[in-house]
């Protein structure tokens, strides 16, 4: 305490030179900033990897090729009595709308002075087998236009559609039956001439799936009613369940054995493989509450399961964050126990309660195993629900179902829409966890 | 003793607004509090002085049942609050806090505004039955703590936005919001400049019109000010009870002595 305990072997030295100790320290420190540094900049460079391949390979799915042609809708052939009676016009099969197609292919190339070896039969073959089929829908919504001439938007085959992307090449349809080089050359003439054309493709965003023979046509928009009616169901059933459950545990439960084997319980649950819960959904709520297969409601209650135990322990570590002099300050001026949670430490937890909601939304999002079981998986979503009884009950698929489906297919047209379901679930995570990000900002700063 | 004394004594007794009988208090398996018997009387203050850790805060977080909230505590003993037994299985500890108000040793404000803080709790009682009613409170209680002057125009920004002297003035205000019948004060000044100590010392000089108030404090000078009882606690026993004039001038037990006069604590 005295002054005589200053150290006798002290040299002088001078503030501007650093000493041996000094300057090994700086040296450690120096090397452990470029060891972070070097660790960062792997995550980044993965990260960019990942970004890069998922925006080459998945945005040609956002581009789709049209063609435009102008069909006469011939009365001869579509309605033979000439009553224009429905009923009678519906007795012609997509078959019959082939030959108009065709036609108007020929038509087309005359126009444009188009020299081509093709018959008009392989020109028509140009355009996805949607084409009739499209057709026929318009005509038996219009049937007074039967007998006029009609400008159409028809999508492109795939194999036309991946010419334009540069998926196709002429070297690669060497062995391909499904097209051919004449028919390149005509897809030139007509790209040349603006009759195809490659535009943003809305309807792989919100159309519904097709099936394996017209890629072209698939769509994400079916499976994300499908994962919404899910997302549903999952924050309906698990933000109540969970939030009552650890405000009960944390807040009102007496602390004993019982309790700490339920506290331990979750956060196993937690680290339960999600297929886990997959196969309990097929267990419990297929085979033995008999709920429709592939319904996204039975999905919905596999995910929540899956999210209960990850909203429990985030909504946990909330609200022990609330200080306890808060809790004493409601009980110091006669509050109740249920008033000074309700009215005090819950808002303040509310935060760390929504992003962690969010983020276990975000989960249960991307997650595919539990679906395979419950049949998610395979189905082609090609309707989309009628009601919200039939969004919930329905069969259907989600995102990454539909994204797994895709990958599993043969055409590379589909590999294409897996990689651009992709980007649309990941734009979908980053939304929910940016959104989950600001609520903790916005909220955090109140106190 | 001369019968002056001796009346006033039984005065008290009969007074009694809580009494302590052989209160014992347990953290776990560690003893806070030995044997205590405090007779707290209506409309006096009493001080609680002894030093660090000797049980004082314990001792009054018994007298609300705030030590309900601690779950290795255990309370033995009784206390009786108007002959009550406030520790009976009948009783609802929420109704005794309403009756017994305390502010804390820490200023602990709600993250709300000043205005929501002072009004919880009359809101939650019910004191007042409009807008206007609820003002006049607020108004009277932030007044009482001394804090109005500095708060009037700014009742709409949080309370935790106060210095800390402020905050503990608004825990009192939000405290004496609710009329309770007792309040129970630890160490309401330790964060407050000799003027807002002087303010808060008439507050209690003017509850004590109506209420008993039970301080704590570390403040020798102010015990003597604004008590007129003064118990002395050393490690968690109750040295000595008495007429605050007399504790200080001519204490009984020598660690009394001692630790007023500075040699121990
Ligand atoms: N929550 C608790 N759990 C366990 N022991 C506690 C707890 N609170 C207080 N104690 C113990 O009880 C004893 C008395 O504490 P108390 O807070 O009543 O002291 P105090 O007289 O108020 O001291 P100070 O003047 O510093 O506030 C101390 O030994 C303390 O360690
Ligand atoms: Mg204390």
């Amino acid at each position: 305490m005295t002054d005589r305990g200053a150290p006798a072997r002290r040299t002088q030295s001078s503030l501007f030179a650093a000493d041996r100790r000094t300057a090994r320290r700086n040296a450690v420190e120096a090397r452990f900033r470029l060891y972070g540094l070097l660790a960062i900049c792997v995550g980044l460079l993965m990260l960019a990897v990942l970004v890069v391949t998922i925006v080459t390979r998945g945005t040609g799915a956002f581009q789709q090729s049209f063609v435009t042609l102008t069909v006469e809708l011939t009365a001869s052939k579509l309605d033979k009595s000439g009553t224009r009676h429905l009923e009678a016009i519906k007795k012609v099969s997509t078959f019959g709308y082939a030959p108009l197609l065709a036609a108007a292919f020929e038509t087309k190339a005359a126009d444009l002075g188009i020299d081509t070896p093709l018959n008009p039969k392989e020109m028509a073959d140009l355009l996805s087998k949607d084409a009739a089929a499209t057709l026929r829908d318009h005509v038996l919504a219009h049937p007074e236009q039967i007998g006029q001439s009609v400008e159409f938007r028809f999508l492109a085959n795939s194999r036309v559609d991946g010419y334009l992307k540069g998926r196709v090449s002429r070297d690669s349809i060497a062995d391909d039956k499904n097209i051919s080089a004449e028919q390149l050359d005509f897809v030139d003439a007509l790209v040349a001439a603006g009759v195809i054309t490659k535009t943003f493709n809305w309807d792989f965003i919100f159309g519904a799936d097709a099936s394996d023979q017209r890629p072209e046509a698939a769509g994400m928009g079916v499976a994300m009613l499908g994962s919404l009616a899910m997302m549903l169901v999952v924050l309906v059933l698990s933000l109540p369940i969970g939030v009552a459950a650890s405000i009960y545990l944390e807040e009102f439960a007496p602390r004993t054995w019982w309790t700490d084997v339920i506290e331990v319980n979750i956060s196993n649950l937690a680290a339960v493989p999600s297929i886990v819960f997959g196969i309990l959904g097929l267990a419990v709520f297929i085979n033995y509450m008999h709920l429709p297969m592939s319904a996204p409601l039975v999905g919905g209650l596999v995910l929540t399961l899956m999210t209960l135990p990850t909203i429990i322990i985030s909504t946990r570590a909330s609200l022990k964050a609330v200080p306890p002099s808060i809790r004493d300050a409601a009980l110091g001026v006669g509050a109740s126990k249920m008033q000074s949670v309700f009215h005090h430490v819950l808002p303040l937890a509310a935060p760390g309660i929504l992003t962690g909601t969010i983020i276990g939304l975000a989960q249960a999002l991307g997650e595919t195993a539990p679906l395979l079981l419950i049949g998610m998986v395979g189905f082609i979503a090609s309707n989309p629900p009628d009601s919200i009884a039939g969004a919930l009950l329905s069969p259907n698929s989600a995102m990454p179902a539909q994204i797994y489906e895709w990958a599993k297919r043969a055409d590379p047209a589909f590999y294409e829409r897996a990689w651009g379901g992709i980007i649309i679930l990941l734009a979908f995570l980053i939304t929910m966890n940016t959104v989950a990000v600001i609520l903790r900002r916005r909220f955090e700063r109140r106190w | 003793m001369n019968d002056m004394t001796r009346l006033e004594n039984a005065l008290d007794v009969t007074e009694a607004k809580i009494s302590a009988r052989g209160v014992q208090v347990f953290y776990g398996d560690t003893q806070a509090i030995r044997d205590v018997d405090v007779e707290i009387a209506d409309k006096t203050v009493t001080a609680l002085i002894g030093p660090s850790g000797c049980g004082k805060s314990t001792f009054l977080r018994c007298l609300n049942r705030m030590n309900d909230t601690i779950e290795s505590c255990r309370v033995e003993g009784t206390i009786l609050l108007d002959g009550e037994d406030i520790y009976d299985r009948r009783v609802d500890p929420v109704q005794l806090r309403a009756k017994v108000g305390m502010v804390f040793q820490k200023p602990n404000p709600f993250p709300k505004s000043i205005y929501d803080n002072v009004a919880y709790g009359p809101r939650i009682h019910g004191l007042a039955r409009t807008r206007a009613e609820l003002d006049e409170i607020v108004e009277r209680a932030l007044r009482r703590a001394a804090l109005w002057t500095e708060a009037k125009d700014r009742l709409s920004e949080p309370g935790t936005g106060l210095s800390g002297g402020q905050q503990q003035r608004l825990c009192i205000a939000r405290a004496v919001a609710t009329e309770p019948e007792v309040l129970l004060m630890d160490e309401p000044c330790s964060a407050l400049d000799p003027i807002a100590t002087a303010q808060v010392e008439e507050l209690i000089d003017e509850l004590r019109q109506n209420y008993s108030v039970v301080i704590v404090t570390h403040s020798m000078q102010q015990a003597a000010r604004v008590s007129q009882k003064t118990a002395f606690f050393h490690l968690g026993n109750l040295v000595e009870f008495g007429e605050t004039g007399h504790i200080f001038t001519n204490p009984e037990d020598p660690r009394t002595e001692a630790y007023i006069t500075g040699r121990i604590g």
